[in-house]
């Protein structure tokens, strides 16, 4: 087959470039220009898939974003997509799609079984069975239901494509390139406004390039492409086609998705995929159109049914024929320009229109081309099963209640147009509450809730010449307001045929004896009787027969169902449209891949990654890195075959009996500056600072206003009115911003200034019995001895030409210090450190050793400071002053804070010195006491002891303080593991802190 | 995504900002009593608005700078931003 429905002159398509294409493995060919749905109708092909429900038949229904049926999976460049429409997919050579939700194929899908046992699920079919037993679910409903749900299969590959994200700003964007896109934008642009403007689809003009009429003396396609080329060429005009205005935020920000490259076989080198845009407006004029409607009759479903609209794009646009024999079923005029086109392209089309004597230019015209119309006829029913074969049709009452005789007529499709509803959704979304409009029988934008205003026939005007001069005059306004300048633009001459008004009908009542299914949603099979059974159950609220039914809640979002469905459940009711409401219109307008929201922050790009400046020497020397926070840090260094847990033993032995390095860059820290600096860190840490000297040091912690442990780390005073304050990796932007909150709104009075400087200094903390015999070695020039600088003090030293700051500070309980250079110098002092430090048997070690340094010698860190504990749990009540207040004092009187039985830090050894506790794991007193076993406490940190090689780890338990000794049982239902233990003191190793002082 | 007048920059887009809570709050004076009732107000205990409330955000991408803002939280409409020093009127 030849694609045998091509038509010979007519269409927008490239005749000269011929596309070869697959659908579900067989081979066709199309033009460049046509959809994959225009081309498949080229060939023929109207069976797509299957239903959702019933997995009835599905063909086309329409050309564009509306389409409920042709969803496809789409196989682009080694990947697939699940949820293509075929409507909106550009065809391009080698494009490959198949049908989903049907087994084993699209032809014999086993599914269909459903369609006779529709009677068995109906509305809520789901809700009822599937509840018991409660068992079943998992095992056997579950599954099935997965099995038999879904529009497609989602690719678990790695996305390899590329998706960006652009943030704009403008004055104008225009959503929508129809005649009132074009004209408020083309005279927004003449009045110098910077304007976007947003076309869905590839080509610009929306309904001008299917309907007959003239602008001036051209017609109305010339004129769209006319103005489309001129905003283009003007600077303070984005003209941007294939990108969809999908969801309007609040203060005037909308996202658009622009398909960059979907049209193409491939991505071309260095394009994204798809550009998801965020665009801040100023104004925003809403310019989206309408949809045609059908009109709800049996088996409407059926392929080869479709909107009237769309059968009329098929041709004009895409010179395809979507029947050779159709028959127009029309409540308006509509339906008599798809007929004429019909005609005019050598095919003779029957029109039923179901009002009794309408009058129009229009209808003159159609039946001056002696196209045959009956009058107050309808379709009732249509048959065939994969395709129209014919329709069953009646003559009906003036009251639209009786059907006359059926009679059967030949036809291949059927073209429905039951009037049109405007595109509401964006104005909706921002927030303006709609109003019903009478004449139209649809809902219309009310009044402007952010800066947005709907034109032409998103708004319900419905003729050409009314929406230009409507567009070009709010174009002209709204822009001279943000512009405050004026280009008058003349206004064009518009021809266009009067319509005559429509029949408010929806909807044909079944015949007697029939029981055709009338299908309301087509993308979720629901059907008029389900809305029925829904109300009938007691469904009262739009909204929950929405969710009930299903109605509106498919991908299309109803774009088609939804008035319809209205009209259903007022007609029942008894109530106008208007009473009942609609659902609230969400975004996004149309699906928008997860990729495009993601953009590039995929993976490691999902935050930035910060590296010290001796990240590189870690590398070369077989660093294993773990994330802290957004920061990488060395978790140990591997020497040959080691693990994890060999490697760190091995490190921090070391620490112990030579000397080891860590980098210890991502500390934060904050510079503090001015006269009141002392009485900041007096107010916000729990512990004294008014006398602290200068070249000195001190241990701090911050407390919440609740009283809750914030951070801890040390601060020195550098100079008189300058402090060096560090805190916890983690923790570094909260202090800062607490800092910054209670000096610039709390206590503006104080004089001092805080900045990080966290990047500006590399830290590298030397620890071990040989420190000191290093720290000699590297500052020849300074006194580092105990007397020269004793435990937290502090000196400048000249580290082999390069300034460097030393604290003796010690996290590990050895003798320790800490040196900071410049960033720039980082790996210099480190790489000096390592060469002097070798004599000392130095060991560079990693954030594994340093933690089983810390927790050995029962300091408290993250794991302990974990946002629920007090200075209290944490053994740091000796550093709450009592001579003054500081932020969170006042909480720490709280009853459970000062209960006797108050949870506290305590060391926990397994009983037999060998099992591993696993951190997390419970506290209880017996371990075969019925659920649920009452908790103890929690293991917040363990490690291996290198000073007792044995396992070793602190809890937070309660009524710590008198439990050292006792013993109690570690459970650990994630590992399944019962270990007896003994509580023993939290400072494990070193108890008294001599080492540091040494 | 709301848009926040900084009183120091400008407009920006809220994702330079982060929220801190009612901006009516005040803390008690550092040294003074304060009842259990009055202690608890300050640290816990918030109204929770639909209108018109003032509220703190620090624009933390920016300048830095902790402001007041007034925020119709049911509308997210913002009437008026305040510098850190700036009493609510």
């Amino acid at each position: 087959m030849t694609q045998s429905f091509r038509l010979k002159d007519i269409g927008l398509i490239n005749r000269n470039k011929k596309l070869s294409f697959k659908f579900n493995g067989k081979k066709y060919y199309g033009y460049e220009g046509d959809s994959l749905a225009s081309a498949l109708i080229a060939n023929g092909v109207h069976l797509i898939g299957r239903s959702f429900k019933y997995h009835r038949p599905r063909g086309f229904f329409g050309a564009g974003v509306d389409e409920p049926y042709a969803i496809v999976q789409l196989y682009r460049n080694g990947e697939t997509e699940p949820n293509i429409k075929a409507t909106e997919q550009e065809l391009f050579d080698g494009l490959e799609a198949t049908s989903v939700n049907c087994w084993p194929s699209v032809n014999f899908d086993i599914g269909a079984i459903n369609n006779f046992l529709r009677i068995f699920l109906p509305a809520g079919f789901y809700y009822k069975t599937f509840m018991w037993p409660k068992s079943f679910w998992f095992k056997i409903y579950e599954p099935f239901i997965r099995k038999a749900a879904g529009l497609g299969t989602v690719s678990i590959k790695h996305d390899k494509e590329r998706y960006e994200h652009k943030y704009e700003y403008c004055d104008l964007l225009i959503a929508g390139s129809g005649p009132s896109g074009l004209a408020s934008a083309y005279a927004a642009a003449k009045n110098g406004a910077r304007v976007i403007l947003a076309e869905d689809k590839s080509r610009f003009g929306g309904t001008l390039l299917t309907s007959e009429v003239n602008i001036g003396n051209k017609s109305g396609k010339e004129w769209a492409d006319g103005i489309i080329s001129e905003l283009k060429e003007m600077p303070n005009v984005t003209v941007k086609n294939r990108s969809q205005v999908f969801g309007y935020y609040d203060h005037n920000m909308l996202v658009m998705s622009e398909r960059v490259s979907d049209h193409l076989p491939k991505t071309k080198d260095f394009h994204p995929k798809q550009r998801l845009w965020y665009i801040r407006a100023k104004e925003v004029l809403i310019s989206s159109g309408s949809i045609e409607r059908p009109i709800v009759f049996g088996n409407n479903d059926t392929p080869g049914v479709m909107l009237s609209s769309a059968a009329k794009e098929y041709m004009k646009v895409y010179g395809v024929l979507v029947g050779k024999n159709p028959l127009i079923f029309t409540n308006n005029d509509s339906g008599y320009e798809t007929a004429i086109e019909f005609k005019k392209n050598g095919i003779d089309p029957l029109i039923l229109d179901t009002r009794s004597n309408p009058k129009s230019e229009i209808i003159n015209e159609a039946q001056d081309l002696d196209i045959k119309i009956k009058y107050s006829y309808v379709v009732v029913a249509a048959q065939g099963y994969k395709k129209v074969k014919s329709a069953d049709i009646a003559k009906i009452s003036d009251d639209k209640e009786q059907l006359g005789n059926i009679e059967n007529v030949k036809c291949d499709c059927i073209c429905v147009s039951g009037y049109w509803t405007p595109t509401i959704h964006l104005a909706s979304q921002s927030g303006n509450k709609t109003k019903f409009n009478e004449e139209i029988d649809a809902f219309v934008p009310g009044k402007s809730k952010q800066n947005e205003k709907t034109l032409g026939a998103a708004n319900g005007i419905y003729t050409l010449e009314e929406t230009l001069k409507d567009s070009f005059k709010i174009g002209s306004e709204v822009s001279k307001k943000i512009t405050n300048n004026e280009n008058k633009v003349s206004f064009p001459n518009v021809v266009e045929k009067k319509s005559s008004i429509h029949d408010k009908f929806w909807c044909v009542p079944l015949p007697k004896g029939k029981n055709y299914k009338r299908f309301l949603d087509f993308q979720n099979d629901v059907a008029v009787s389900d809305i029925e059974i829904a109300l009938r159950e007691g469904y009262r609220s739009i909204e929950h027969v929405k969710r009930y039914t299903t109605l509106g809640m498919a991908t299309d979002q109803g774009k088609t169902s939804n008035l319809n469905g209205l009209q259903l459940v007022s007609k029942i009711e008894n109530k106008v449209v208007p009473a009942v409401g609609h659902t609230t219109f969400r975004p996004p307008y149309t699906p928008v891949s997860i990729g495009a929201i993601v953009g590039r922050e995929v993976g490691k790009h999902s935050k930035p990654t910060r590296k010290s400046p001796m990240h590189s020497w870690h590398e070369k020397n077989n660093a294993v890195f773990v994330d802290a926070g957004v920061w990488l840090r060395p978790r140990y260094y591997k020497r040959g075959n080691e693990d994890l847990f060999e490697a760190s033993k091995r490190e921090a032995k070391n620490v112990r009996t030579n000397v080891g390095v860590c980098d210890v860059t991502t500390l934060g820290k904050i510079d503090i500056k001015g006269p009141d600096a002392a009485e900041l860190l007096n107010r916000v840490y729990t512990n004294a600072w008014l006398k602290l000297p200068v070249g000195k040091a001190r241990y701090g912690v911050m407390l919440r206003e609740d009283g809750i442990v914030m951070d801890d780390g040390t601060t020195t005073r550098i100079s008189e009115n300058h402090y060096h304050m560090t805190t916890t990796t983690a923790q570094a932007a909260n202090v800062l911003s607490h800092l910054e909150y209670y000096l610039q709104l709390v206590w503006p009075e104080l004089n001092v200034n805080v900045v990080s400087s966290t990047e500006q200094w590399a830290g590298a903390a030397i620890a071990g019995p040989k420190s000191r015999n290093l720290l000699q070695k590297l500052f020849p020039n300074s006194d580092v001895s105990n007397e020269g600088l004793p435990f937290m003090g502090y000196m400048e030293g000249d580290l082999f030409g390069v300034k460097a700051r030393i604290f003796r500070i010690s996290f590990s309980g050895e003798l320790a210090y800490e040196v900071n250079v410049e960033s720039n110098n980082g790996n210099f002092m480190w790489e000096k450190i390592i060469e002097v430090g070798e004599q000392f048997e130095i060991q560079p070690y990693g954030t594994e050793a340093l933690s089983t340094l810390r927790i050995e010698m029962g300091h408290v860190a993250g794991s302990e400071l974990d946002g629920r504990t007090i200075p209290y749990d944490n053994s740091l009540e000796g550093l709450l002053s009592k001579k003054k207040d500081f932020i969170g004092k006042r909480s720490l009187i709280r009853e459970a804070f000062t209960a006797e039985d108050r949870q506290k830090v305590v060391g926990v050894v397994p009983l037999d010195k060998k099992t591993s506790i696993p951190e997390g794991s419970h506290l209880v007193k017996d371990s075969k006491a019925p659920s649920p076993n009452p908790k103890l406490g929690y293991i917040s940190a363990s490690c291996w002891s290198v000073e007792y090689d044995n396992p070793f780890s602190l809890a937070i338990l309660k009524d710590g303080k008198n439990m050292i000794g006792e013993k109690l049982f570690v459970m650990s239902p994630l590992k399944n593991k019962i270990i007896p233990v003994e509580i023993v003191s939290s400072h494990y190793v070193d108890p008294k802190g001599e080492r540091v002082r040494s | 995504m709301l848009h926040i007048k900084c009183p120091h920059c400008g407009m920006r887009s809220q994702n330079e900002f982060s929220y801190g809570g009612d901006a009516s709050v005040k803390r008690p004076e550092l040294g003074k009593d304060i009842s259990d009732q009055d202690w608890n107000n300050f640290v816990y205990n918030r109204k929770s608005l639909r209108g018109k409330h003032w509220e703190l955000w620090q624009h933390l991408a920016g300048c830095r700078q902790w402001i007041k803002v007034e925020r119709d939280t049911g509308s997210h409409e913002i009437f008026k931003t305040l510098k850190a020093e700036e009493e609510i009127s």
